[in-house]
């Protein structure tokens, strides 16, 4: 593969990094990223993996645009308000990058069909809002082998681990299982500081680039625990568990699980 | 003894809105009961019924998670900093 002109002027920021180079940006324009949510975190996520170069992104998401998602939902404009969410998260990845390949999922995530969708990709970002949701896509990342940038974020508060099956630990490793209905505000009325989104989707973005470059230290064994409210950014150790109940020794999820979906504030 | 805890979001309805406050105790054990003393109706967020720390919860001692020390029975010592982290779904 040989860069066009067009493309060497285009991504000349960063083809000049001495760990990039041409070589780095050929990876980045042959890769392949599966966004899950074109939400808050799944906005600044894409923005800046398309504007870098990836070849192919997949985007998952059966919403629509709602005018309460443009406080932190970059990707969507005041006009898209009332379409659907992968639609308009095309729209304006193609205007910032037309080589890119873009291919959109409107549709729920579910046991039957996760494992088609992550398939042909070669990492899968999950930005998605809600347990059942992260747990379905932790199994299928592990049972199908695919490394995982994980972000969660939570009014002021924000987390993001990188998940290698067979060599890091997974995210039943760090939380074995979902909380039941009822327990944990799960859902967007929690509210949340766009900024917070903005900072931790950008982090996932930044993972993806670090591991499609083979550069850096991935946030793998380690969960990145953010503070919006005094800025600090901290990291707990996250060990592979011997008993995880999906990638442990004897492992009791040996299926994909739909868990209820659920959306309680307490 | 003085333990520096780290109170997460959806904590702090109970802690008066502190992200961090200062507790007592000589393991997790004796440290959440110290804080279910100053901060009632905490202990039922982050254990279930039988007293253990919920499986969507995790406790850290400075950056170790308790499950692979010595669980509730993790020793604390003076300055030590205690993180409560739970799991967090928004996106």
């Amino acid at each position: 593969m040989n860069l066009t002109e067009e493309q060497i002027e285009r991504y000349s920021r960063q083809i000049l990094l001495p760990n990039v180079g041409g070589k780095g940006q050929e990876k980045l324009l042959n890769a392949k990223v599966l966004i899950i949510g074109a939400g808050g975190l799944g906005s600044p996520c894409a923005l800046y993996l398309a504007s870098a170069g990836i070849g192919k992104i997949g985007i998952v998401d059966f919403d629509n645009v709602e005018l309460n998602n443009l406080q932190r939902q970059v990707l969507h404009s005041t006009k898209d308000v009332g379409t659907p969410k992968v639609e308009s998260a095309k729209k304006t990845l193609k205007s910032i990058n037309p080589d890119l390949q873009l291919i959109t999922y409107n549709l729920r995530l579910t046991s039957e069909n996760i494992s088609e969708v992550i398939k042909d990709y070669d990492i899968i970002v999950d930005g998605s809002d809600n347990f059942p949701t992260r747990y379905l896509v932790n199994d299928a990342c592990v049972l199908s082998a695919k490394p995982l940038s994980h972000g969660g974020i939570f009014r002021f508060d924000g987390q993001a681990i990188t998940i290698i099956p067979g060599e890091s630990a997974c995210y039943r490793c760090l939380f074995p299982e979902p909380p039941p209905p009822g327990l944990v505000p799960s859902c967007q009325e929690a509210g949340i500081l766009g900024a917070v989104a903005g900072i931790i989707g950008t982090i996932q973005a930044n993972e993806v680039l670090k591991y499609i470059l083979e550069i850096g230290n991935l946030l793998t064994g380690k969960l990145l625990v953010f503070n919006a409210l005094d800025s600090s950014f901290r990291q707990v150790k996250v060990p592979k568990d011997p008993k995880c109940p999906i990638c442990g020794e004897n492992p009791t999820v040996t299926k994909l699980i739909d868990y209820e979906q659920f959306c309680n504030i307490s | 003894m003085a333990i520096n805890v780290r109170v997460p979001a959806p904590l702090r309805k109970l802690t008066k809105n502190q992200a961090e406050i200062q507790a007592n105790g000589t393991n997790i054990k004796e440290l959440i009961e110290d804080l279910e003393k100053n901060f009632p109706g905490i202990k039922e967020r982050i254990c279930d019924e039988t007293g253990k720390v919920r499986k969507f919860i995790n406790i850290y001692v400075n950056e170790e998670d308790v499950r692979f020390l010595q669980q509730d029975e993790t020793s604390l010592k003076d300055g030590d900093e205690v993180s409560i982290i739970p799991a967090i779904a928004g996106g």
